[in-house]
């Protein structure tokens, strides 16, 4: 046996999930399953939609309407979900290679136009499925296998780019905050409009270990030490911001949803007739 | 200030993959890892806050219903 909310949102059968001891990606999990069984949806109302990588396994273990997609593609598989059904509450969960590299495009358009989607990216800093290549996200200087002596490139600040993309909610928690997850999770299914909510994970089996930062534990000190509530940041003196990174709710605004503009463009249509 | 008695908490052995952040995170050492898995040391002091069940990435331990053929 196991818990009710477990026993209701899971494929039973397909527990316990693949991920490895410590992977941060089962708390932000169930914090989505928490969110959707507060919000009360019916089952059949929720479509979880992924790509590949090792947050994409998620669906698999979801029991909802699931799609298990093409690499990066999510989102685009996403939006034809919702533009078929636009009654549907439709969750794409993807990780940060999936999200920010090949999908990255998709990513940008998704927010550009608004459509009614909530994205929940398991940013783990890190390709952990395929063995521990660098991502848009590993912060410069970090190693990955594609990276022995460390990453020169540049990392994303993916909420900056959501939110300079168009999307109309942009949030940041991490698997140490398991509730804020599940609280950001909740205001972007009810935000009418596409909504991005990162949460950073740990992966200490590939991100860990190349970079030497401890076990699971150390690695969600790490996350509970390291961020800061963006409304306290602004009183906060600048010494206190160095090296902590920002999780709360950054963006919220209402624009016109995708697909209810399409409808609009119909039903002018079937007016005239 | 003690919680509910109606709830209980329960581990799910076969389940737990022993990364031992439930067990770090407890605010009342209740938990210790034995043989890799996940065992309640002590019970007693447990105040039920729900927290290991929060953050266990495994869904090995949660606070459950009192009722028989729950373990």
């Amino acid at each position: 046996m196991t818990s009710t909310l477990v026993e209701n949102h899971f494929r039973i059968g397909k527990l316990p999930h693949i991920w490895c001891p410590g992977c941060g990606h089962g708390i932000i999990m169930r914090s989505i399953a928490v969110a959707i069984d507060e919000l009360g949806y019916d089952k059949n109302d929720v479509c979880v939609v992924s790509g590949i990588g090792c947050s994409s396994r998620a669906p698999g273990y979801m029991d909802f309407n699931t799609l298990h997609t093409l690499h990066g593609r999510a989102l685009a598989y996403a939006t034809g979900v919702k533009m078929a059904n636009p009654d549907l509450k439709v969750i794409v969960i993807t990780g940060d290679g999936d999200c920010a590299a090949i999908g990255g495009n998709h990513l940008i358009h998704a927010s550009r136009r608004n459509i009614d989607i909530t994205t929940v990216v398991f940013n783990n800093n890190i390709y952990g499925m395929t063995g521990g290549q660098y991502s848009p996200t590993t912060p410069t200087g970090e190693k990955g296998t594609t990276a022995p002596f460390g990453n020169i490139d540049r990392n994303f600040d993916l909420c900056n780019l959501a939110k300079g993309a168009g999307a109309t909610y942009v949030a940041r928690s991490t698997a140490y905050h398991a509730n804020m997850v599940k609280q950001q999770v909740k205001a972007a299914l009810e935000n009418k409009g596409f909504s991005f909510v990162e949460a950073v994970s740990i992966c200490p089996t590939y991100y860990g270990r190349k970079n030497k930062k401890g076990d699971a534990v150390s690695m969600m000190e790490y996350l509970k030490n390291s961020t800061v509530n963006v409304k306290a940041a602004d009183k906060l003196p600048k010494e206190k911001l160095e090296g902590k990174f920002l999780v709360g709710e950054f963006y919220k605004s209402e624009e016109p949803e995708y697909t209810e503009e399409y409808k609009k463009i119909i039903d002018s249509f079937q007016k005239e007739r | 200030m003690t919680a509910s008695k109606e709830k209980k908490l329960y581990v799910k052995k076969d389940w737990c993959k022993g990364c031992n952040i439930c067990v770090a995170f407890c605010p009342m050492n209740t938990l210790e890892l034995k043989d890799g898995k996940i065992n309640i040391k002590d019970i007693e002091s447990c105040t039920q806050c729900g927290r290991c069940e929060l953050l266990c990435p495994d869904y090995a331990i949660y606070l459950g219903g009192t009722e028989d053929g729950k373990k």
